[in-house]
Formats: structure tokens, C-alpha cells, sequence
């Protein structure tokens, strides 16, 4: 599975409908970038994808949903846990193997971060934090990347580095973003968001900054 | 004032305990009770640590029992709290922690004799129960979003060590620290009903006059209290775990028959066992009910809230013993010597020095268990004040205290005390083996008498009213909206 196709998306807060209801299809190959307002329903309607293709998906929350008294090491290590024995696994949270080591240390290096390997993920700054939980959905290299502002705290070389990374580790991709010129840079597909409704959905050849700016 | 719900339910507490004194026996009875407590701090002062090595081997026993214990305690109590939230485990632990170590060992001693088994289950089977409480409530709080991340077919062990583990490692450690402070204290007490700890050296020391023997052992209890985070290391843990077991002592042999009969004869109700079948039982039970449940309940109710409201007046004056807004460096210090000895001591030997020098009466057991619990209380109440950062131009002295600082925390006061409701009355409960005619009064002549089938109907009503107390206090914190950790 890496293209989807998700009918009668809806979701409700306090008997208040947020979402839809709504129809998504997404083809494998697509980059679909969701823009639109704070509050617009990005973030719901991601959680509700995320659980509508059965958790089969590399996320990356808001809020990030890191286990912050561990080191990066073992957050970015959790992203793989369902591929070895319990054993292996209880092993690596008191002693990683070199292996594995070596494979998260290289990913971190691409994410200009491999010095903080063995940090407590409490003890970084926002942005820090935030490529760790980027580095997690990459080293659990599922076939569909589902990211709620992933770039939100991190500075211009460094966001782009970022997005550059997922968009060529991830065939598949839905991410939402406030930032209007990235989503037309990196994602081939922009799907705008206005109360709980698709307001907007084409190619993103066929766009500029300004037909999206109409949503905000 | 008067419409604020923690008010009222306040005056009530204390109109209770105003009722309870008119029925309470409240005395001194002892010929000279002044001059007896002028001795007993003299031998405080001199105390003398050479008497005899019994007092080192029995400090040995108390910390062996202590760890040997709570380990236990903590390790079952931890695979409890996975499956808590299975109602039928809830009701088990909230049945085991309810009867206090004290019944506990009594229970054990009719069957396992003087065996250290008998000390390390008398810790660890009520320990269990309440670290499976507190181990669930702390795994409960945290953060559920990493576990949601992660792969779907991922490793149910797998997962739990890497996303609620580590989240919350830091209070399992913090609480499980502080339960071995408690197990201390418990394992000194074991001493009263014969297990070679502290208690045993206490009470022949006391019986015989030897205060300054006395006064030795308990400034080396509080010692080894207060240097606690010194010799309390991780790195050590391990060391001390499993040394632990060497130094329980010998102890006497199990005799494997008395166990069977325990089960077997003892304990089952003498209407059944002499054949007089279910028809006699109705009559005896009636006459356990009226003749010592009743009395010992009403004595425990009665004690229990006296205590409590006792506990909840001094919590109020001794707080700002420690508090930084009021008076200079010297007062402070005295003030945490004061709130460290008030809560480092068991209120049970509190109770039995008092009781010693002032004759039996309730006197002695209320001014224990304020003492110890508002020890407690206090410390945790001074503690919070020094956050409370007050505007420059606030009214200094009593002014300050009334105006300023009791109203801030007079809700988590209250959360703390209705949170030792429960603990004051399983101890009130105990305390009656000293001689106070409260539950464990009873309990405990029913074994002198070997009549274990009335001591363990006696000891499983004392459970039913401590969980009856605990969950009104429980409903009463829920009520008032009154938050509290469970770590006091």
C-alpha cells in the first residue's frame, strides 16, 4: 500500500463537527501539501488518516511525541521496534548494538545532528527536538510520510535541508505547512483546508503563493 | 467564610472530634508523669551506645528486614499495577494494604513462628498493595502519544519498556525511596511483637528503666533516617538487595504441621469446628459484634478523628517552622530538627514511650499520631510556602500567616490530611496493642486467648472499616476538588 484512497472522513470535538465530511485520494508519488488557517482542521485531519491506513505510516505530531527521558538514540530506535524480538529490544534500551548505532548515527548526520546521539531528548532545544522526531519517522521508513509542520522550529538551510530529506525518502507524503512557498517547492500537490472543508486542490505547477494566500 | 465548601467541611471535622472528646478517655494516669518524661529525655541526652551489641545486631536486623521487604514488596506490587485496572486486583490490593504490618506479623507468628519469613511478608504482602496503587496511578500519568507512534505490530513488552518506563522512572525511584524510609520505620516496630529489630530493644530497654539505652537507639534510628540519601545509593542497591537476606538472622525453624492446623482448625470459626454447624455461628458472631467489634470500632472512630483533627491544628502552627517568611536562620533550623524527629519517628513507639510515662489513656496515642502526622504534614506545607512568592509590601507576623499563606494552601492541606485519614486509623487500629481499647485491643487478647477464628474476623472488620474510611476520604477530596501526589 502507498496510495490511499479515504471516503466519508469526518471528526467531531465536543459534539461540534471539525472535519468533513470529506473525501481523500491520493495516488503512490503524490506530495500533497496541506495548507489553510490554524484551526482549519490540518492536524485533525491527519490524526484521522494516520488512523484510517491502520498506524502503516511514518508521523510526525505536532507535538512531536517524543519520550523525553530517553536519549535521541532510543527515540529514533523506536521507530523500528516492531522489527526485532523483545529480547533485542530490551537489550538496545540498556546497551544499542553497533549496528544499529552506526545506522541512526548516519541518519542524524543528515540531519546535522549526530553529535547528540546519546542526549536526553528533554534536554534539547525545539528544533533539536523536532529533527529527532523527524529522524524517527525516516528510520521507520514506512511507505506513506504523514507530518503536521514538521519545520515549524527550525531555521531557513536547516528547514529546507529537511524537507529536501523527506521528499526523497518518501514516495508518499501528506504534510501539513503554514510556510505557503515551501509547500509549492517540495510537494507536487496542494490541498487547502477552510473549515473542515477541501477549499483548494491542484498540482502545484498550476498555483502560486497567491491563489493559496485567498485560504488565510 | 462560612459559605466556602473546605471551611465548612473543616468545622465539621472539628465539631465531630469536639463530640468525640465528651466519650474519649482522655488522662493522665500515671503517679508521677512528669518526672518519668524528665528521665526519658535525661537518657535522651546521655545516651549511652555500649550497653550490650544488641543494639548494633538488632539496627543490622531492622535495615535487613527493612530491604528484604520492600524489595519484595515493591517487585509484586509493580506486576500488581499492570493489571490494576482489573477490578477484581483493585480489590485484593485495596484488602492487603488495608491490614497493617502489625496484624500482619501477628497472623504469621501463630504459623511461621519467630522466621524471618514472618517479618519480610509482614512488610511485603501490605507494601505490595500499596505500591500496586501508587506504581498504577504513576504509570497512568504518563504521556500516552509515544506509544501511539509507534509501528502497529510492535512488541507489547517492547513497547511498554520504551514509552511509559522511562517517562516516569524518576517518580517510581522517588516514591520507591521514600517507601523504603517507610519499611524502616515499620521493620523497628516488628520489634513490639517480638522480631529481633529496634522495637524489641526499645521495649526491654524501657521495661527494665534503662532510658539512656533507649535514647541511644533512637538517636541512632534517626540517623540512619536522615543519612539516608548518603548510603541509599543506586550503585549500592543491588549490594544491599542481596546481601540482605544473610542478615535476617536464624530465627526459629518453621514447624510445617502448625501451618496446616492454622488453616485448618484455628481459624475457623469454633461454632463450625465443633460441629454445632451454621446455626451456632449466627450467635457467636452476634457476641463477637456486641461484646468487641462494636466497642472496638466506636474506641477507633472516636481516636481516629480526635487524631485527625489534633494532626490538622499542629500541621497549622509547625508549618511555619520551616517556612522562609517568617523569622531568622536559627528558628528555621530548630523548626526542621523538630519536623524531622515529629515525623522520622513510628507514631506506634511515639506512642508506647508516651504511654509509658503518662499511664494508658487515649492521651498518649492522639499526641503520637498528631505528632507523627503533622510532622509529616507540616514538612510538606512549610516546604510548599517557601514556592509562594509574596508581593513586597505583604503584611508581616500572625497577619501574614492568616492573610497571606494559610488561605494559599489551606486546600492542599486538607488534600493531605483526608489523604492520612486512612493511614490514622489503620494505626489508630493498631495502637490498641499497647492497651488503648480500640480494634487491635481486642485483636490481640483474642491471640493471647488463642482464639485466632475471633482475631481474624476482628482483623477483616478493621480492613472493611479502613477501606470504608479511605474511600470517603477519597470522595470527600473528589467533592472539594482537592488534588494531591501520592507521595506523603
Amino acid at each position: 500500500m502507498s496510495g490511499f484512497d479515504l471516503t466519508g472522513l469526518t471528526a467531531s470535538f465536543g459534539g461540534e463537527r471539525v472535519i468533513g465530511p470529506l473525501s481523500l485520494r491520493v495516488k503512490q508519488g503524490e506530495k500533497v501539501a496541506l495548507v489553510g488557517k490554524s484551526g482549519a482542521g490540518k492536524s485533525t485531519l491527519i490524526r484521522l488518516i494516520h488512523e484510517r491506513v491502520n498506524r502503516e505510516s511514518s508521523l510526525v505530531p505536532q507535538d512531536l511525541g517524543l519520550v523525553n527521558a530517553l536519549p535521541v538514540f532510543h527515540n529514533v530506535f523506536m521507530g523500528q521496534l516492531d522489527k526485532h524480538s523483545t529480547w533485542y529490544n530490551t537489550v538496545t534500551l540498556v546497551r544499542p548494538f553497533s549496528r544499529d548505532r552506526d545506522e541512526v548515527r548516519k541518519l542524524l548526520k543528515e540531519l546535522g545532528m549526530s553529535e547528540k546521539l546519546w542526549i536526553p531528548t528533554a534536554s534539547l532545544s525545539g528544533g533539536q527536538r523536532q529533527r529527532v522526531a523527524i529522524a524517527r519517522a525516516l528510520y521507520r521508513n514506512a511507505p506513506v510520510l504523514l507530518a503536521d509542520e514538521p519545520i515549524s522550529a527550525l531555521d531557513g538551510p536547516m528547514a529546507h535541508q529537511v524537507m529536501e530529506l523527506l521528499r526523497e525518502r518518501f514516495a508518499t507524503s501528506i504534510v501539513a505547512l503554514h510556510d505557503v512557498e515551501m509547500a509549492l517547492k517540495y510537494c507536487n500537490r496542494i490541498v487547502g483546508i477552510q473549515d473542515g472543508q477541501v477549499a483548494l486542490d491542484e498540482t502545484s505547477d498550476r498555483l502560486t503563493a497567491s491563489d493559496i494566500m485567498s485560504l488565510y | 467564610m462560612l459559605s466556602s465548601p473546605t471551611v465548612r467541611t473543616s468545622l465539621i471535622f472539628v465539631a465531630v472530634a469536639l463530640f468525640s472528646l465528651l466519650f474519649a478517655d482522655i488522662a493522665i494516669t500515671a503517679s508521677n508523669p512528669w518526672r518519668d518524661l524528665g528521665n526519658f529525655f535525661l537518657g535522651v541526652i546521655t545516651p549511652n551506645f555500649f550497653s550490650s551489641e544488641g543494639l548494633m545486631t538488632a539496627l543490622l536486623r531492622t535495615v535487613a528486614f527493612a530491604f528484604v521487604g520492600v524489595a519484595l514488596g515493591s517487585v509484586c506490587g509493580f506486576l500488581l499495577s499492570l493489571v490494576y485496572r482489573f477490578l477484581p486486583v483493585r480489590i485484593f490490593c485495596a484488602f492487603i494494604r488495608a491490614i497493617h504490618e502489625l496484624f500482619w506479623a501477628l497472623i504469621f507468628l501463630q504459623f511461621f513462628g519467630f522466621h524471618p519469613l514472618t517479618g519480610v511478608l509482614a512488610i511485603a504482602i501490605p507494601y505490595s498493595g500499596i505500591f500496586a496503587k501508587v506504581y498504577s496511578e504513576i504509570l497512568d500519568e504518563v504521556d500516552p502519544e509515544p506509544g501511539r507512534l509507534l509501528p502497529p505490530r510492535t512488541g507489547v513488552i517492547a513497547a511498554f519498556l520504551y514509552t511509559r518506563i522511562p517517562d516516569c522512572w524518576v517518580q517510581l525511584r522517588t516514591y520507591t525511596a521514600y517507601r523504603l524510609e517507610c519499611g524502616l520505620r515499620s521493620s523497628a516496630i516488628l520489634g513490639f511483637v517480638g522480631l529481633p529489630t529496634l522495637g524489641f530493644y526499645l521495649e526491654s530497654s524501657f521495661s527494665q528503666g534503662l532510658y539512656s539505652d533507649a535514647g541511644a537507639m533512637l538517636i541512632l534510628f534517626y540517623v540512619l533516617i536522615a543519612t539516608m540519601p548518603l548510603w541509599v545509593r543506586p550503585r549500592l542497591l543491588p549490594v544491599y538487595v542481596l546481601g540482605a537476606p544473610f542478615f535476617l538472622g536464624e530465627g526459629l525453624p518453621i514447624v510445617w504441621g502448625n501451618v496446616e492446623r492454622f488453616f485448618t482448625e484455628d481459624i475457623v470459626p469454633s461454632p463450625l469446628r465443633d460441629g454445632e454447624g451454621l446455626g451456632g455461628l449466627v450467635p457467636w458472631l452476634s457476641e463477637l459484634m456486641v461484646n468487641e467489634a462494636l466497642p472496638g470500632i466506636w474506641n477507633t472512630v472516636i481516636l481516629t478523628q480526635i487524631a485527625l483533627v489534633a494532626t490538622g491544628i499542629l500541621t497549622l502552627l509547625a508549618f511555619p517552622l520551616i517556612s522562609n517568611h517568617f523569622g531568622g536562620p536559627v528558628r528555621r533550623t530548630s523548626g526542621h530538627v523538630f519536623l524531622v524527629i515529629a515525623r522520622s519517628t513510628p507514631e506506634y513507639i511515639l506512642a508506647y514511650i508516651l504511654l509509658q510515662l503518662w499511664g494508658p489513656s487515649m492521651l498518649p496515642a492522639v499526641v503520637a499520631l498528631a505528632l507523627h502526622n503533622g510532622g509529616i504534614i507540616g514538612h510538606l506545607i512549610g516546604r510548599q510556602t517557601n514556592t509562594i512568592r509574596l508581593r513586597p509590601d505583604a503584611p508581616t507576623g500572625f497577619n501574614r500567616y492568616s492573610w497571606e499563606l494559610v488561605p494559599r494552601v489551606y486546600r492542599s492541606f486538607l488534600a493531605f490530611l483526608f489523604y492520612r485519614w486512612e493511614i490514622i486509623m489503620r494505626e489508630t487500629a493498631i495502637l490498641g496493642i499497647l492497651g488503648i481499647y480500640t480494634l487491635g485491643f481486642y485483636v490481640d487478647s483474642a491471640i493471647q486467648n488463642i482464639r485466632f477464628d475471633r482475631a481474624m474476623i476482628l482483623i477483616l472488620i478493621t480492613a472493611l472499616l479502613n477501606i470504608g474510611i479511605d474511600t470517603l476520604g477519597r470522595y470527600i477530596r473528589r467533592k472539594l476538588a482537592l488534588q494531591t501526589m501520592p507521595t506523603c
